[in-house]
């Protein structure tokens, strides 16, 4: 479907896309992960031929082109990019006539969309004047209206509330399952989690490319889950026999590779400062953990 | 046609929906105008003058009359000392000051020279001229009608050269109909180039270019776009500008209103591209606002909207060469005043073409369809 080979894009004396190879397969949902500022969006930009490349080979769906094959890709861009000024419907009429589609067309497709992202109901309110939530969906159906076979979406869901995050990703899902390929940068690991692979990008470079399940059974330490009633023991416990050490409230995931040893270790620790423990686990690793590994080891 | 059908649309609704551009855009001409054509007079008369007489003769009487009579010069102080001309000089109460000393009436008396001593605040240099060679001109006619009397002949038999002056395409010399013309072309230069410029880069400060860039649109059905909703405001405001010219100021249209109209498509396609141009440039709407104004002060100085061009030194004749106005403006007042035909503006109008195609391809060139 698509193809990187060797990629690369400068801005000025910064490496954006430093000789990256992806190969997006037919049929897909692809999650772009990475830090802020690895690369993501300017991936994606080039994928779609709103930035040129410096060197290297793309070709989008058979074409190295991409002007002749922008009617076969759509895109939702990571800030709400349509007319604020505009009602829903003469956006999507808009965008659905940039992409030569008949006016009458236009209309049949325009109810079929809207009605799919529950927009319907407020086609003739101005874009402006719409949620966050809402705004996406509108990008969303707008990015839809030409029917397209791959649709690229950057950070999508950033500022919008977890209910209206999981309705659009259903929607993603519904649109997969007719068979149109999908990639999809975000910094939320669980959105990460739904897609069929994930990209890691970081520092302009392709990290690893493979199924969430692989990249967590391919984790190299072991998570050990504390959770304790007092927050902000982590000086208590930073001399402990570990690896590294985050927080999620009051509860800390320690990477180790050796459980027993700093299980027992954070025990007596623990219970010489007469802090009770309510729970000291080990856990299956999850996606962040591998983020949080692979982003670290990037940055030494 | 589907896509730029749908462009067009697209800029008349937003239009309609931004009631204060819109407001603006007609208001401006209209009070551009009235401001400009009534407040801008170069012709200056009836400057406050302070007079120290230390003659106090029938003949320093009637020398002073001589100045009111000119109508340049008001007499609304009479003071006795030169501290206190200074005095009313500097705080700004008398523009000129009118000096004569003691001895006029025996000076006179036997044919001697004698110094008027006339003081101009030449900090307002418009005024200090005209004050300067009105004072002149009296000074010369006073002394004519005294020789001339001691010789016993009549004055008006007196001018041997007969000089007969005829100011042609405004007799009257009425600012208004330099000015009027003037306006509409920097009014259109200021709305064109302006606008044109923020509405291309508020479109890429926004993010809707991405989304434009991204479908299949072309570069030129994206020009073609923008372009035309305000070709349609610059008619509009040239329009209105002379329907106030005529209605306001008697503006005479001694040419063909329709050769106007269609030369005048020339100018606003040339401030469109320059705009065009600009938001190439421009990173944000303020640097576009920037470098609109950066066009504007040279296209109000060096085009002859107020200072004649013949004047000026080499350089800056050149500068203003490179101004569409300044071509304009020949058309204007060339259509407007001197009644010109086609056939006399071959040359601005070549001129103009040459402008449109530069600043098109350059402004294509910049703007590729990609962000960076």
């Amino acid at each position: 479907m698509i193809n990187i080979i060797e990629v690369t894009k400068s801005f000025g004396s910064v490496m954006a896309i430093d000789n990256l190879s992806l190969h997006i397969q037919k049929g897909e949902i692809l999650g772009l992960v990475g830090p802020d500022g690895a690369g993501k969006s300017t991936l994606i930009r080039i994928m779609i031929g709103l930035l040129a490349k410096s060197s290297g080979h793309i070709d989008v769906l058979g074409s190295t082109n991409i002007e002749s094959v922008k009617n076969k890709m759509g895109y939702v861009p990571q800030k709400f990019s349509l007319y604020q000024d505009l009602t829903v419907m003469e956006n999507i009429t808009l965008i659905g006539s940039l992409y030569g589609i008949e006016k009458q067309k236009i209309q049949q497709i325009s109810q079929e969309i809207l009605t799919f992202t529950g927009l319907w109901q407020f086609k003739n309110r101005l874009a402006g004047k719409l949620s966050g939530g809402m705004k996406q969906k509108l990008a969303l159906a707008a990015g839809l209206m030409h029917k397209p076979a791959v649709f690229f979406l950057d950070e999508p869901t950033t500022g919008v509330d977890p209910v209206a995050r999981r309705e659009f990703w259903q929607l993603l899902y519904n649109l997969n399952k007719e068979g149109m390929t999908i990639v999809v940068a975000t910094p939320y690991m669980d959105e990460a989690e739904l897609c069929h692979r994930v990209a890691f990008i970081n520092l302009g470079q392709l990290i690893s490319c493979q199924t969430p399940a692989q990249f967590i059974v391919a984790y190299p330490h072991q998570i050990l889950e504390l959770s304790v009633e007092s927050k902000h023991i982590n000086h208590h416990i930073k001399d402990c026999y570990l690896l590294d050490l985050h927080s999620f409230g009051n509860k800390y995931h320690i990477v180790t590779n050796d459980i027993d040893r700093t299980r027992t270790d954070i025990e007596q620790k623990l219970t010489q400062q007469k802090i009770p423990i309510l729970k000291l686990q080990k856990i299956k690793p999850s996606l962040e953990d591998v983020f949080v590994l692979f982003t670290a080891q990037g940055g030494a | 046609m589907i896509r730029l059908r749908a462009l067009l649309v697209k800029e008349f609704i937003q239009m309609k929906r931004d009631n204060i551009t819109l407001a603006m855009m007609v208001m401006m001409p209209i009070a551009q105008l009235l401001v400009f054509g009534f407040a801008i007079n170069t012709d200056v008369k009836h400057l406050k003058t302070v007079v120290f007489d230390q003659s106090l003769s029938a003949e320093s009487r009637d020398l002073l009359t001589g100045f009111t009579a000119s109508e340049y010069f008001d007499i609304k102080y009479v003071v006795s000392s030169f501290e206190a001309v200074n005095q009313k000089i500097e705080s700004g109460d008398a523009k000129v000051g009118i000096i004569i000393p003691p001895d006029l009436s025996a000076n006179l008396k036997h044919s001697r020279a004698t110094p008027i001593q006339v003081i101009v605040d030449a900090s307002d240099s418009t005024s200090a001229s005209s004050a300067i060679a009105t004072a002149q001109s009296v000074g010369q006619l006073k002394s004519q009608e005294l020789l001339l009397a001691q010789k016993g002949i009549s004055a008006s038999a007196a001018s041997l050269y007969n000089i007969r002056i005829r100011a042609w395409y405004n007799q009257d010399f009425i600012t208004a109909y330099y000015m009027v013309p003037g306006i509409m072309g920097i009014i259109l230069t200021m709305t064109m180039v302006m606008i044109m410029a923020m509405a291309i880069v508020r479109e890429r400060e926004t993010g809707t270019l991405e989304q434009l860039i991204v479908t299949p649109l072309k570069t030129y059905e994206l020009m073609i776009g923008k372009i035309i909703p305000y070709i349609i405001i610059g008619y509009m405001q040239a329009t209105i500008a002379l329907i106030v010219g005529i209605a306001v100021f008697n503006l005479p249209i001694r040419g063909s209103i329709g050769l106007l109209y269609g030369l005048t498509s020339f100018f606003i396609m040339a401030s469109l591209t320059l705009g065009v141009l600009i938001s190439s440039l421009a990173k944000t709407q303020m640097q576009a606002m920037q470098m609109s104004f950066f066009i504007f002060m040279p296209s109000i100085l060096l085009s002859g909207f107020i200072f004649p061009r013949d004047a000026m030194p080499t350089l800056f004749y050149a500068l203003g060469q490179l101004l569409p106005l300044t071509y304009y403006l020949e058309i204007l007042r060339g259509i407007i005043l001197k009644g010109n035909s086609i056939t006399l503006l071959w040359g601005q109008i070549f001129a103009l073409v040459i402008f449109i195609a530069a600043t098109l391809g350059l402004a294509i060139k910049k703007f590729s369809k990609t962000l960076d």
